[in-house]
């Protein structure tokens, strides 16, 4: 789960991670109202869960309170397209108002789990404010990499070794060697599964501070942080995935007119990979899981049927814990529900295949059936031309 | 002969009163595994389906002799189920649980360094040797015994692979489905370590997705220690960057993970790469058929 760059900083600010000093709004006014607080020069950032924001219009300095109001006004409401957003954009509902600092270096801190390693990493390369691909690019010696217990955290000498590398001034070296034991202390804690801190601002007069703060939480964790689930923003997923992801279905949106549903997310990415062989697109990933019941099956179809792009529906399914039967009976009860109106090619095979088979013929709907993967692929890309 | 799992390997079953485990449990006997014994804390002393329950791994290691362990414990708990299967010596443990939390995985990867246990998954369809053993959830209908090993991280691509050889008479030696999380105990690597160690063994099924290096470093591998031939594909050659596909291994991000470097990486190893997953069994016939590598 993602949550947005003020909320990210709210919890790391209880670690205590140097900060901008400022908050978030959703009133241009109280922009205003800020910018006068801190006294200074502010920079408005508008709060989306994308990178990329200052390309697309979405950061922008005001010297006085009223210039704060004013790009809030335009910030707020606007739709926000960055290279991470995709060309539909995104909404920006609240933005953060932060002091301006004097800034002698930025600096690129990240914590990951290491998945060859089992064990989490920080990250972290003397000239920051740029992605990670681009720092690796330039110097693959740039990153400098130390692995760590979530449990003992970060080492002393792994810290210093890491500021050392960082080649922060010395009256700077204290602040971070704090500041790197406090993250991975909050990666820990938090369950985070990417915490990024980029850039870090070595600041004028030789002070830390963390100027932008991305945080991607466990989503399998948190079962035990029900504070984080809080920080969720539906407005930041699009309205099928949110209804899929109330019925335990994993849907993702995609560009083409095939749409398709399968289980298990190995297969569903392979259909996804047939469906473009035979000369089609596929319109979503959409996994109903492996132990899908009547109820799921007819919810992912009524999901289906709902992205105006879908022009035939290709449903795959190797039955193992689902049963070929308990597919083709929600099938059949979410097609005669929405009317179904779309070519429907189905290929089932595993547990119960010929009742599945049956329950389909009886309906008297005009489903295809397909034998093997490469059929069933061929059938609904052709289906989907028309 | 197989990998890892045969008809003399005696099974405990964590988790064994829950729901997936007493429903997967009573499969996996019927397929002829030997259930010698399951674990439910609190449940000691009474029997679930005629199978003894104990409270502890390690008494039911020390009443039965089980040396093999499946896990259905929830995710929550499902970690320290690990742990504790270790630590009672087990040489192999099969995790199915699907959703633990990835820093509890770095916890038990830890523990597991310093045992000699094997861990299969989590988040896995489990290991069948065909003929002879199931500890899983895979649908033991679809297999045959024969000469081809198959490894992969996803559950039905791999019952979709193994009934396109069973379809066209290719049985298999053993079938792993290691899993899709991003902390996993078993590799491609380590499988096809394995299977190339393995007599039976005539050709090897690598089955990947998008997400991390495990394929990248499985081709390393075959490169320079495998002289059976290996049939590969990769899901995910569509999946757009920075989306999850399901499985939280399954991402494009970072400039890594794509499936086009990981394709590239085994055609130069040697390994015959499939693009589109119809074509997986009948890649393995024209191999065997025309005995090459």
């Amino acid at each position: 789960m993602n949550i947005h760059e003020y909320q990210a900083k709210q919890l790391l600010r209880e670690y205590n991670v140097p900060l901008p000093r400022g908050r978030a709004t959703d009133q241009p006014a109280e922009a205003a109202q800020i910018a006068a607080e801190l006294g200074k020069a502010v920079v408005v950032k508008a709060q989306i869960h994308a990178g990329g924001r200052g390309q697309g219009g979405g950061v922008k300095l005001a010297s006085t309170p009223a210039e704060a109001q004013q790009w809030a006004e335009k910030i707020l409401g606007m739709t926000l397209v960055t290279r991470q957003t995709g060309p539909e954009g995104r909404v920006v509902r609240r933005v953060l108002v932060e002091e301006t600092l004097a800034i002698e270096r930025e600096i690129y801190l990240a914590i990951a789990v290491d998945r060859a390693a089992g064990r989490p990493v920080v990250l972290a390369a003397a000239a920051g404010g740029m992605e990670i691909e681009e720092i690796a690019a330039r110097d693959k010696n740039a990153l400098q990499r130390e692995w760590f217990d979530p449990d003992r955290g970060l080492m002393g000498f792994q810290a210093r070794r890491l500021v050392e590398g960082l080649k922060l001034p010395p009256e700077a070296a204290s602040a971070g060697i704090a500041l790197l034991s406090s993250l991975a202390r909050a990666f820990a804690a938090l369950d985070a599964a990417l915490l990024e801190i980029n850039p870090l601002a070595l600041t004028a007069d030789h002070r830390l501070a963390a100027l932008d703060a991305k945080i991607r939480l466990d989503d399998n964790a948190l079962f035990r942080h029900p504070e984080l689930k809080l920080l969720r923003d539906l407005n930041e997923e699009s309205p099928l995935e949110v209804e899929a992801s109330r019925h335990n279905l994993n849907y993702i949106k995609l560009d083409g007119s095939v749409g398709c549903m399968v289980n298990g997310a190995g297969l569903a990415m392979a259909t996804m990979d047939i469906i473009e062989y035979a000369g089609g697109r596929p319109a979503n990933f959409l996994d109903v899981g492996g132990g899908a019941n009547r109820e799921q099956v007819r919810s992912a179809f009524e999901i289906l049927v709902q992205d105006q792009a879908v022009k035939a529906i290709l449903i795959n399914i190797f039955g193992g814990i689902l049963r070929c039967d308990t597919l083709a009976s929600g099938v059949v009860d979410a097609a005669r529900a929405t009317g179904l109106k779309l070519p429907l090619v189905i290929r089932m095979e595993g547990t119960n295949v010929e009742q599945g088979k049956e329950i389909l013929r009886a309906s008297g709907l005009p489903i295809t059936l397909a034998d093997g993967l490469r059929d069933a692929a061929e059938k609904a890309v052709a289906a989907a031309r028309g | 002969m197989s990998i890892l799992v045969d008809r003399n390997t005696r099974v405990l079953v964590q988790g064994i009163t829950g729901r997936e485990g007493s429903f997967h449990t009573r499969q996996c006997r019927e397929y002829g595994t030997q259930i010698v014994a399951g674990v439910t804390p609190g449940k000691a002393g009474s029997s679930h389906e005629g199978i003894p329950v104990f409270g502890t791994v390690a008494a039911a290691v020390a009443a039965t002799g089980a040396n093999a362990s499946l896990i259905f414990v929830p995710p929550p708990y499902a970690a320290d189920a690990i742990m504790e299967a270790a630590e009672a010596g087990l040489p192999l443990i099969v995790c199915i649980t699907e959703g633990i939390p990835t820093l509890d995985m770095t916890r038990a990867e830890g523990f597991l360094r310093q045992t000699r246990a094997r861990l299969i998954g989590p988040n896995c369809p489990g290991i069948i040797t065909p003929g002879e053993a199931k500890l899983g959830i895979m649908p033991g209908a679809i297999h045959m015994p024969g000469p081809v090993g198959i490894v992969s991280r996803s559950g039905t691509l791999t019952y979709e692979a193994v009934h396109q050889l069973t379809r066209l008479g290719l049985g298999q030696t053993t079938a792993i489905g290691i899993g899709g999380d991003p902390i996993i105990g078993t590799s491609h690597r380590d499988a096809i370590e394995m299977f190339q160690a393995d007599g039976a063994t005539e050709a090897i099924v690598m089955i990947g997705e998008i997400g991390g290096t495990a394929e990248e470093e499985a081709a390393a591998f075959i490169r320079e220690r495998v002289t059976k031939p290996v049939i590969g594909f990769i899901a995910g050659q569509t999946a757009p960057p920075g989306r999850r596909m399901g499985h939280a291994g399954a991402i494009i991000s970072g400039g890594t993970g794509g499936a086009q470097a990981k394709m590239e990486a085994m055609r130069a190893a040697g390994v015959h790469v499939c693009a589109s997953p119809a074509e997986i069994g009948a890649s393995v016939a024209q191999v065997l058929g025309a005995g090459v590598r």
